[in-house]
């Protein structure tokens, strides 16, 4: 177990969310929500559906930008202008389900955006030897063993898909990776194997932000836990403030849930 | 780092069967269009007496070549994911703007195609600028500037010339260089074969090495197969469909001057129509009308069939009526099998 709280509170966290808002129009999808990510740390956020979990992601992501708290990128505030400027900065982000083209061969979507060239001029092309060898050996690291890295990714199971994208992540440089729900489709052997992975990023020292309806997978590698409800924070804790039963049961919604299984357990007669 | 480590050989994972080398060319994007222009090629050369001598042969690649400059760049464009239904008129376009530039300015005819050249790559980017900042479909942005061209290349013509086709400029200068490089035509073994076979080879070259080889390459499958994907990963996906449309309109470049000097005079209502050949010959060459899947070859074979049809059908001596039957007989062939690849590709999402 990891410890976490006093010693990390001096260094400068990689992210950090100060009462961010974000809005579309009239509704509001997002309000004051703070979030810390620190390097070799994972940072759960939960939540229900339409909780603003997304809104938070595309936020670190640079697909939108926030309308008001702060966002600070190794303590620098910033806000982001686009997708690229986030790679830029570090911060990769693997969604649920765009995160990679599914009729490309697997070693084309591992590099998609940063393909290594050689030559120049008319005659610069991709290093293709270099990026299927590449490919091949970092999947072979997270224990994925393809025979072809031709197929298309559409042919991969949705954990070796993550995987990929996981990998691409890290081997790029990323310091903070940002993952959408990426045990929400998988089964629980693909849902292991997709954690540990997760936790081995944590272990290389990147910073980790593990957006996530589960708290069980959640509570296996987190260090803290941000949880939303409708667009607000209603719960921000570090590991050794909060238990899985109280982690549970705040996401299962808390009260409500006792209310629910007190009228469950005695039907009125 | 990685590059330096030693090839492990291959461990054969036993879920996995031995892919066939047979499975292995039916994955290929071109596979439909190389059967399809052999079934064709052997249907006319057992119906077709004359279609095997080799004046025949090079009246053939002459037509294929004609359709297969617009259908590379086409086809390109089709893999981004978008479509140009002005590409057909872009062409006629394109000749008007050099024939009647060179004419009016009575400028060496050099000057006209240098006009043009720029005039057509602003349509091409008009295309893109306009696909990328607003929301329709390029169906219907290029359906805009399809009738916005066709109007245009009317109703400039009978201004500035009075009639719907331009003056003739064969006795002006630099006109026999640029018939040299546009329209000549060139004497193999005592065979006359036209250079825009060698134009249309060459885009063939261009556009294979630049999808397989290079990153644009990869960024044009990966615009056409998952935009969102692309985007979210940093491709420049605006900037890449712009570059696609730029790409059919320099085809139109090429396509027009070659209609301008190999007929020195250009009628203003040409064009029409041919944008739906362009595609139709990207479709039997494999390309997903959905985008992110096909092939520059196969975009090639796709126009040499419709080379192979439109004059086999002369040379045997049918009604040429039969040649739109056939046509549409084989692009619903080429959907279908396109059809059962995707699927395939994605089988065991």
């Amino acid at each position: 177990m990891t410890e976490t709280g006093t010693e990390t509170a001096e260094r400068t966290a990689l992210v950090e969310l100060d009462g961010v808002s974000k809005y579309y129009g009239n509704i509001r999808a997002l309000e004051d929500v703070s979030l810390v990510v620190h390097a070799g740390e994972i940072s759960c956020v939960l939540g229900d559906n339409g909780a603003g979990k997304s809104t938070l992601i595309k936020i670190i992501a640079g697909l939108h930008r926030h309308d008001s708290g702060s966002l600070r990128i190794e303590g620098d505030e910033t806000k982001l202008a686009n997708p690229r400027d986030a790679l830029d900065r570090g911060i990769a982000t693997v969604y649920q389900d765009l995160a990679v083209v599914p009729l490309m061969p697997v070693w084309r979507n591992f590099f998609l955006g940063s393909e290594p060239t050689r030559g120049s001029g008319p005659f610069k092309r991709m290093d293709v030897d270099l990026m299927r060898r590449t490919t091949h050996a970092e999947l072979l690291r997270m224990g994925i063993d393809l025979r072809d890295v031709d197929q298309p990714i559409g042919t991969l199971s949705g954990g070796e898909r993550q995987c990929v994208a996981i990998a691409r992540a890290v081997h790029f440089g990323a310091k903070v990776l940002v993952l959408d729900e990426p045990t929400a489709a998988l089964g629980v052997k693909q849902s292991g194997v997709v954690l540990k992975y997760v936790a081995a990023a944590r272990d290389a020292g990147l910073g980790v932000v593990l957006i996530t309806h589960n708290p069980h997978h959640a509570y296996l590698v987190g260090n803290r836990f941000v949880l939303l409800k409708r667009g607000t924070m209603f719960g921000s804790y570090a590991r050794d403030e909060i238990t899985l039963d109280e982690l549970t049961r705040q996401m299962a919604g808390g009260s409500e849930l006792d209310d629910l299984r007190h009228e469950l357990e005695n039907p009125p007669s | 780092m990685i590059a330096a480590s030693p090839e492990t050989p291959p461990v054969m994972d036993e879920r996995l069967l031995k892919t066939s080398p047979l499975r292995k060319l039916m994955g290929r994007p071109e596979l439909g269009s190389v059967v399809g222009a052999v079934a064709v090629f052997l249907f006319f050369a057992v119906f077709a007496d004359s279609f095997l001598r080799a004046s025949s042969l090079a009246t053939v690649l002459y037509a294929s070549s004609t359709i297969g400059i617009m259908a590379v760049p086409v086809a390109l464009l089709m893999i981004g994911g978008e479509f140009d239904l002005s590409a057909g008129v872009m062409v006629t376009t394109s000749a008007l703007v050099s024939s009647m530039f060179s004419y009016q300015m009575t400028a060496n005819v050099w000057v006209g195609v240098g006009v043009s050249l720029l005039v057509t790559l602003a349509i091409g980017v008009f295309n893109g600028v306009m696909l990328t900042r607003t929301d329709p479909p390029s169906f219907i942005i290029t359906l805009g500037t399809f009738l916005m061209l066709t109007g245009m290349n009317l109703g400039f013509t009978k201004l500035i010339s009075g009639t719907v086709s331009t003056k003739s400029i064969s006795d002006m200068e630099g006109f026999s260089s640029a018939k040299d490089v546009f329209a000549s035509t060139l004497t193999i073994g005592g065979v006359d074969f036209k250079i825009t076979i060698l134009w249309w080879l060459a885009l063939v070259a261009v556009a294979t090495w630049i999808l397989l080889r290079t990153r644009v390459g990869n960024w044009i499958y990966a615009v056409g197969g998952g935009e969102d994907a692309a985007r979210a990963v940093g491709v420049p996906v605006n900037k890449t469909k712009i570059g696609l449309y730029m790409g059919v309109a320099f085809g139109a470049w090429i396509s027009g001057q070659h209609l301008l000097f190999s007929f020195d005079v250009v009628q203003s209502g040409e064009g029409v129509g041919n944008e739906l050949i362009y595609i139709i010959a990207a479709v039997i060459g494999g390309c997903l009308i959905t985008g992110g899947y096909g092939s520059a070859a196969g975009a090639a074979i796709g126009a040499l069939i419709f080379g192979m049809t439109s004059k086999g059908i002369v040379f045997a001596e049918w009604n040429p009526d039969w040649f739109k039957f056939f046509l549409g007989a084989m692009l619903l062939l080429a959907t279908l099998l396109n059809a059962w690849v995707r699927k395939r590709a994605e089988a065991t999402k």
